[in-house]
């Protein structure tokens, strides 16, 4: 079985794994971290986004021996129960969640869109392509389309981000 | 998933002679259509080489002023870059307009134009479909048909392109690099790329097996308002049911491709000639011949009216 190296969330992984194991099931059934959830495992949900590299992508569409040596950060590594990240405790706070279960995958979306955002990416919802891209509601409900949530908390998630997006300005 | 071997190629030599060494292979990039289509077992390739590591992702200025972009640049970063976003703003366009900001993060140049049709009986496994099995029968004919084609089809499929970035490809003629395993390098356009159904739908492209795509390039950038327009079920993270993109000049000439129609994106040269007349005379030409079913028989007009809000969304700035 090809072995591999992952950095996940600070921490240096050997891995032994058969080829068809996804970055994915990496996470959850080899290095057990199981807040990174698989919803469709299609791509079709964004419950599986992980932050790899710094950028956000669909763990169940890609394969962990692509990602030799990548740098991977998922929920566990955003922040603790006792120490949540921003953006975790600005869920809690708006109620950006039901049954929590596109939770983490809304959450690693979210912070990786204001870097996006920061970083002047355009998204689908940007009325000027030459413009710096705002945080506005039309931007961020169409930046976390990716991300499916079966309990219609979205206006919630929008405010959480809100609320992040105007402490980090 | 059907087990599989796996390389990682340094070279795009490296590549294309593996491609040819092992029988059963494909290239993997993001993998985004690939691997969804491999857990269905509906792709089952014997063997992976990734060719993320080929150092294909740069987008360089040419010579004639156009733009090279390499196979592995990622629809985010080819959407946002300052050259596209100033002068190929209908790429840019395009492109936000498809999937999520997770798959764009991923997708790349090459795997975009060769992902495959989101026919719902090609991913059903228990019923007939010609590109998956040869043969079969097409499911969609007699079927559920909304979201199917409605031009260029035939007795055996009636399938569209998905894509959104290879209809601003068409519009901007584009044109396709690629080296085969004999070493020998050449440039595809974009226009002669994507084939028809015909009675080989599994045949999607001119590609040769093992012929590894290198590069997209676009001519000088041609101007005037660049406009894509796609029509889906919901406002984001959709398959179009149709799309247009249009280059419209100041003098009201201009040139228009349609996604969600066809099995490729569907261009008329000849029916730009009509784009002064307004968007019935463009749409009349660009979709003689069309064989709806009567389930997307509704594409016909919507074409026509999208049409009609992209020209008005010219004229207005
Ligand atoms: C839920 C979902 C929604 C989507 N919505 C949209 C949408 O709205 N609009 C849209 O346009 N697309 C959409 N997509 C499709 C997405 O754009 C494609 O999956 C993506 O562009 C494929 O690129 P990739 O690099 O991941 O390709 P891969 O999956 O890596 O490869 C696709 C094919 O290309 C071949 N290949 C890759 N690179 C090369 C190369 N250099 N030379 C030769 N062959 C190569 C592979 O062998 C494979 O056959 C969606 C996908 C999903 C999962
Ligand atoms: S339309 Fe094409 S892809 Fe769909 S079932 Fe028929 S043959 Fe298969
Ligand atoms: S589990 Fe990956 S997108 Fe749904
Ligand atoms: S909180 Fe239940 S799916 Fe989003």
């Amino acid at each position: 079985m090809p072995k591999l190296t992952l950095t996940v969330n600070g921490a240096s992984h050997e891995l032994a794994l058969d080829t068809r194991t996804t970055l994915l099931d990496a996470l959850r059934e080899h290095l057990h971290l199981t807040g990174t959830k698989k919803g469709c495992d299609h791509g079709q949900c964004g419950a599986c986004t992980v932050i790899v590299d710094g950028r956000r992508i669909n763990a169940c569409l890609t394969l962990a021996v692509m990602h030799e040596g990548a740098s991977v950060t998922t929920i566990e590594g955003l922040g603790r129960p006792e120490a949540p990240h921003p953006m975790q405790a600005a869920f809690v706070k708006h109620d950006g969640y039901q049954c929590g279960y596109c939770t983490p995958g809304q959450v690693c979306s979210a912070v990786a869109v204001l870097d996006e955002i920061k970083a002047g990416i355009p998204s689908h919802a940007s009325a000027d392509l030459a413009a710096s891209p705002q945080v506005t509601a039309a931007e961020l409900r169409e930046r976390m389309s990716g991300n499916i949530c079966r309990c219609g908390a979205y206006s919630n998630i929008v405010d959480a981000i809100t609320e992040v997006a105007g402490r980090q300005a | 998933m059907r087990p599989f071997t796996y390389e990682r190629a340094r070279s795009p030599a490296e590549a294309v002679a593996a491609a040819t060494r092992t029988p059963g292979a494909r290239f993997i990039a993001g993998g985004t259509n690939l691997l969804d289509l491999m857990k269905l077992e509906i792709e089952a390739p014997a063997h992976l080489i990734d060719v993320n590591g080929l150092a294909l992702d740069s987008i360089e200025t040419t010579p004639e002023g156009g733009l090279r972009i390499g196979a592995l640049v990622r629809n985010t970063d080819l959407a946002a870059d300052a050259r596209v976003r100033r002068d190929y703003v209908l790429l840019s366009r395009a492109l936000l307009a498809g999937a999520s900001g997770q798959l764009r993060n991923r997708a790349t140049t090459a795997g975009n134009l060769l992902q495959r049709t989101r026919c719902p009986y090609f991913y059903d496994t228990n019923m007939p479909c010609n590109k998956r099995q040869p043969g079969s029968g097409c499911a969609a004919i007699g079927g559920f048909s909304r979201q199917h084609a409605v031009l260029g089809t035939s007795e055996a499929c009636i399938a569209t392109h998905p894509s959104d970035m290879a209809v601003a490809m068409r519009a901007l003629d584009a044109v396709v690099e690629t080296v085969r395993a004999d070493g020998a390098a050449r440039s595809i356009p974009i226009a002669e790329f994507h084939r028809l159904p015909g009675d080989s739908p599994q045949m999607e492209t001119v590609l040769a097996p093992g012929e590894l795509i290198t590069a997209v390039t676009l001519p000088r950038p041609v101007g005037g308002r660049q406009i894509y327009r796609k029509v889906r079920d919901r406002a984001s993270y959709a398959f179009a049911l149709v799309s247009v993109g249009a280059i419209i000049q100041r003098d009201g000439s201009g040139r228009v491709a349609l996604g969600g129609v066809a099995h490729k994106p569907w261009r008329v040269e000849a029916a730009e000639a009509e784009l002064p007349r307004g968007a019935k005379a463009v749409a009349d030409r660009l979709l003689a011949g069309a064989r709806p079913t009567q389930e997307n028989a509704f594409k016909l007009p919507l074409v026509e009216r999208t049409l009609g809000a992209v020209l008005a969304e010219a004229r207005g700035g």
